[in-house]
């Protein structure tokens, strides 16, 4: 009894985080694309401050973390490859594997780490210091102050930096190729792109964009559910991490599947 | 229906000299536990009332819960003529606009300047020009003693300081009614005083109605005009600070003579001097 108990509670709790989760995002979804036409414009410095630092910012990570990945990717394809003897399909395998997966993968995670963990901890030292509370008694919406220009920022850059990772990727298994698998740098573009259907890249580019949701949805919906106590914050950072990890390749799943269903 | 529209009359406008505020039978909540048991007062316009009370008496709730940021479970909250308690948020922001709070550690924005941090609520609820919130800016600062320091980070600040620009910003929209959370908690008695003392040029010079939550009774002493004594989530005493001198209440006595509650022995006892009430045993 008690069991079953346990596995009712913790299912209402999930479904309440992910309806608050659901709650955060229509708040900061309303705040950007219906609020400025009743005269409450978007904060666009704060958005631009924010696209600095989770777009930007995360390039030279992001361009060095995605050309390994596709350097791996072309080292593990080669392996296989070079025993059916197909070993100019490493283009197709890595450009495929990188748009469609790995790069907006990849780009989530390195995004979760740099600012999926900063949301909360800002949010969460905020609420804390009872600089929400603060907002509040000044008559300004936190969601609209604190998550509008974040959620707009992740909007924009996560797909250009999915773009940016995919190219990166590319490159990557490039150099493989040309070092070992006797492409030039031509050869191994001109065998990406008739490989590439404009497709693959949009499917990541719509996966990135929802990535780019949950990562800033579970970020500060942890920072705004810090209890007191600085301990609190480290909390909230942790959860904000592992709970977003597990979101993104939920989410993963679930449009792969989609994609899976809809092109068959 | 008609109850309401009733009610609506018996609270006169601040303007005329009535009330400010009118707290009618309040009670909140913290999950199951009710932390503030029917609590009824009145704050006049123009007047400062200091809610004193020990730890755990509910009287940071009692403030919370003045400004919004908790939800009765019963009562009403009139301010200017309006129940605040039963307001939908757009409403409730609007009177927000006319009052501002200045919390226990100050709470300005760790991100923004103290002048962006005074100018926040200029930017967001009014039309004036950079040039002209610019000015409103360095005039508050000088209010409360702070010319200068518009481009200091809140985290350069000494503890004082900070009071002092919360202060600022609390100011910065002409408010009629002003909260306080502690101002003097975690100062030195000379800086303290200093805060007290800007506590009372506000109040000369602008007549602003005040509700100031303390522990500090030398404080409370020298800043209030009428005094309400939290213990356990009800009033034991309300009145100026002249009235609250000669109470013969035991537990007015007791907080202000500072005599030691009894060593507590149990989580249970301590549950019950929290509520006020006899805890449920546990299962």
């Amino acid at each position: 009894m008690a069991f079953t108990t346990e596995i009712g509670e913790a299912t209402i709790h999930g479904l309440a985080y992910v309806g608050g989760l659901a709650r955060l995002t229509t708040g900061a979804a309303r705040a950007v694309f219906i609020d400025p036409f009743r005269g409450k414009p978007v904060r666009l410095a704060r958005t631009v401050h924010q696209s600095m630092l989770i777009g930007v910012r995360a390039l030279p990570i992001i361009s060095l973390i995605s050309f390994f990945v596709g350097t791996i990717l072309a080292l593990q394809g080669a392996y296989e490859l070079r025993r059916l003897g197909a070993l100019e399909l490493v283009a197709n395998a890595v450009a495929i594997s990188m748009t469609r997966e790995l790069g907006p993968l990849m780009t989530a995670i390195v995004v979760i780490g740099r600012s999926g963990s900063a949301f909360a901890a800002e949010l969460g030292t905020m609420k804390v210091n009872e600089e929400i509370d603060a907002l509040e008694t000044m008559a300004v919406e936190p969601v609209h102050f604190l998550v509008a220009p974040k959620f707009l920022a992740m909007v924009v850059m996560m797909p250009c930096l999915t773009a940016w990772s995919d190219f990166m990727g590319i490159c990557g298994g490039g150099f493989f190729g040309v070092t070992n698998a006797g492409f030039t740098w031509a050869t191994y573009f001109h065998a990406t792109l008739s490989a590439l259907l404009l497709r693959d890249i949009l499917t990541g580019l719509v996966k990135a964009l929802m990535f780019g949701l949950v990562i800033t949805a579970v970020g500060c919906q942890e920072g705004f559910r810090t209890g007191l106590g600085s301990e609190e914050i480290g909390r909230s950072t942790t959860a904000a991490v592992v709970k977003s990890i597990f979101l993104v390749v939920a989410v993963d799943l679930v449009f792969t599947t989609i994609f899976y269903f809809s092109a068959s | 229906m008609t109850m309401f529209g009733k009610r609506q009359e018996q609270v006169p406008d601040p303007a005329l000299g009535g009330p400010a505020i009118r707290v009618c039978d309040l009670r909140v909540n913290y999950g199951e536990r009710e932390i503030l048991h029917g609590i009824s007062f009145e704050v006049r316009a123009g007047e400062t009332m200091v809610i004193l009370g020990g730890s755990g008496s509910g009287k940071s709730t009692l403030l919370r819960t003045l400004v919004g940021l908790e939800k009765p479970v019963e009562g009403e909250i009139w301010v200017g003529g309006r129940n605040f308690a039963a307001m939908s948020e757009d409403e409730r922001d609007e009177l927000r606009k006319k009052m501002g709070m200045s919390f226990q550690g100050g709470a300005l924005f760790g991100s923004m300047s103290v002048g962006e941090n005074v100018a926040l609520p200029l930017h967001e609820h009014t039309e004036l020009d950079d040039s002209t919130i610019e000015i409103m800016v360095r005039l508050k600062l000088d209010q409360v003693g702070l010319s200068g320091f518009e481009n200091y980070m809140p985290a350069q600040l000494s503890g004082g300081m900070k009071k002092r620009a919360a202060i600022a910003r609390a100011l910065a929209m002409d408010p009629e009614i002003l909260f306080f959370d502690e101002p003097s908690a975690g100062l030195d008695p000379i800086i303290a005083a200093g805060i007290d003392e800007l506590i009372l040029k506000l109040k000369k010079a602008f007549r602003i109605t005040m509700v100031v939550v303390t522990h500090e009774l030398a404080s409370a002493f020298l800043i209030a005009d009428r005094m309400i004594l939290l213990d356990k989530g009800t009033i034991v005493a309300n009145g100026t600070p002249a009235e609250l001198r000669e109470s013969q209440h035991p537990r007015v006595r007791q907080f202000l003579d500072r005599v030691p509650e009894p060593e507590l022995t149990g989580e249970i006892d301590y549950l019950q001097m929290l509520t006020g009430e006899n805890p449920p045993t546990r299962q």
